[in-house]
């Protein structure tokens, strides 16, 4: 089957400005997702991988390289039938719950009658039904992450793409969240891209997990993680759990280390 | 709450009963000012008498209209500068020194090329409240959260519904902050222009009142624009406080 998204040699370098020298921040990548995966990506901050998903997203050109989307190559537009959500708070705070969510959908031809229709099963799905009227401001910050959820789930996104969209959430609420997560991702069968810098998150809800280096950020491994479709936070309590995670961080370390600046210290001898 | 507001009105309680007893005790005398009671009695009977109803009128909506105008024009300047950085950058220095200039300096030319028309007074007023409606709003532009305009790119929006539907009212508690700037600027410029190019309106009618020692005219008319000024200023702050209320301490 072919590729819904298909990187190719992808790779951005910031130009120079009077101040700085340019700046070679990711890749060459070349990436392959299946359609209705979940694709988790991990490495250590500042590797790029905001950079490649707003490349995927259509939101910034790849300065060398090519995206394809569904046999189309994206050349910095947004195509339709991609939805983001991102770290920071992207509620509209003047508007209530459902305008929020029905916000994409104002440029749409659908009938009224379906567009509330899907407004009303976006909210159900993020369990935010009893919201509909509320404003932002009233609510917390999961509940605000998940009004951007369901304001994307509106458009019946093919490929959503997830920038660390719990970052700033507590564990509890955020183990929670990827249950939900996982949730919407069976009931939609979209294709999930998720960008974490929680190891635990990306091997709790990944199908694959690439790992990235330190910049200019490259794809050093894809694990897979051989999770059934059914499946929830209680996966934490398998063994692989523990094993898949211990591997991304035996890869990550090294990364890491680079971009604290410290030296990579020599490896204890292997038992 | 309530007993501050309690507070303020007996300030504004005292401060009135001062002025009564002042005037009828004599510190005050009758031709520099009536007692406050007399002022009430005759704002009531020159409303009743109807013959100041063409005057309010003629200022009521020359205010109306300089300032529809100056939001109108404001807010898509400012929309259009804030996609304009090298013209916005021109004209920031102008925009800082704007209110060093003092608008009216300049009447003697209006006379000449506009008349003594009602034209010239609202747009002396327009041109007050302009600048603020435009700073205020470039203000609110460049405070909103470049999510938000991710998020308008990733919706497709074009550039006109994202100023309409995204950073316009990501902006809004700025713009309302020029709003009520450019209330009381367009009530000084039209007030202050009916004082001397005009031959109606409030102003006038003051000045008018003031030249043949008619204070049963004069202090009515003053009290009459201090009212009406207070209770927009009311209104506005009391719907900008449920909006801020509804969008949170964000």
């Amino acid at each position: 089957m072919k590729a819904q998204v298909a990187l190719s040699n992808v790779g951005k370098t910031f130009p120079a400005s009077p101040t700085t020298a340019p700046l070679h921040a990711l890749g060459p990548i070349d990436l392959e997702l299946r359609r209705g995966e979940f694709f988790a990506v991990v490495g250590p901050s500042g590797c790029g991988k905001s950079t490649l998903l707003e490349i995927i997203a259509g939101l910034t050109p790849p300065t060398q390289g090519s995206v394809e989307f569904e046999g189309r190559t994206i050349a910095g537009e947004a195509p339709d039938s991609i939805g983001v959500v991102f770290q920071e708070d992207a509620s509209l705070p003047w508007l209530d719950v459902t305008e929020n969510v029905a916000f994409g959908l104002r440029r749409s031809k659908l009938p009224k009658d379906e567009r509330d229709a899907r407004v009303r099963d976006a909210l159900r799905l993020v369990g935010l039904s009893d919201f509909a009227t509320s404003y932002p401001a009233q609510l917390s910050g999961g509940m605000r992450q998940r009004v951007c959820i369901a304001r994307t789930l509106v458009m019946q996104p093919r490929l959503i793409l997830l920038d660390e969209p719990f970052g700033a959430l507590d564990q509890q609420t955020r183990l929670l969240m990827g249950d939900e997560l996982l949730l919407m991702w069976r009931a939609t069968g979209a294709t999930v891209f998720l960008i974490t810098h929680a190891l635990d998150e990306a091997t709790m809800l990944a199908d694959r997990i690439g790992v990235m280096s330190a910049r200019p950020g490259r794809l050093i491994d894809v694990v897979e993680t051989n999770w059934p479709r059914e499946r929830d936070s209680r996966i934490v309590e398998r063994s692989e759990f523990g094993a898949i995670t211990a591997r991304l961080w035996k890869t990550l370390r090294e990364e890491s280390l680079k971009t604290i600046g410290r030296a990579v210290p020599k490896p204890a001898a292997d038992a | 709450m309530k007993r501050l507001l309690a507070y303020r009105l007996a300030v504004i309680a005292g401060a009135i009963a001062l002025l009564e007893i002042f005037c009828l005790t004599g510190v005050i005398d009758k031709i520099t000012m009536q007692p406050p009671h007399l002022i009430a009695r005759d704002l009531y009977r020159l409303l009743a008498s109807g013959k100041m109803n063409g005057a309010i009128w003629k200022t009521l909506t020359n205010t109306l209209l300089a300032l529809v105008l100056a939001i109108g024009v404001g807010v898509v300047a400012a929309a259009l500068l804030h996609r304009l950085r090298a013209l916005r950058d021109t004209l920031d220095p102008l925009f800082a020194t704007y209110y060093a200039v003092p608008v009216f300096a300049f009447y003697p030319f209006f006379i000449v090329v506009f008349g003594l028309g009602d034209l010239p007074q609202i747009l002396i007023a327009f041109m007050l409240g302009v600048v603020a409606m435009i700073v205020n709003t470039l203000n609110g532009l460049d405070r909103v959260p470049p999510v938000l305009l991710k998020t308008g790119r990733i919706m497709r929006l074009t550039p006109i519904d994202t100023a309409l539907r995204l950073t316009l009212p990501a902006a809004g508690p700025y713009i309302l902050t020029g709003v009520k700037l450019a209330v009381a600027y367009a009530f000084i410029g039209i007030i202050g222009s009916e004082f001397i190019l005009s031959r109606g309106g409030i102003g006038y009618e003051i000045n008018f009142a003031y030249n043949n020692f008619d204070n049963a005219t004069m202090y009515p008319l003053i009290v009459l624009i201090l009212l009406a000024s207070i209770a927009i200023n009311t209104v506005l702050t009391r719907w900008e406080k449920t909006l801020l209320a509804r969008r949170g301490a964000r």
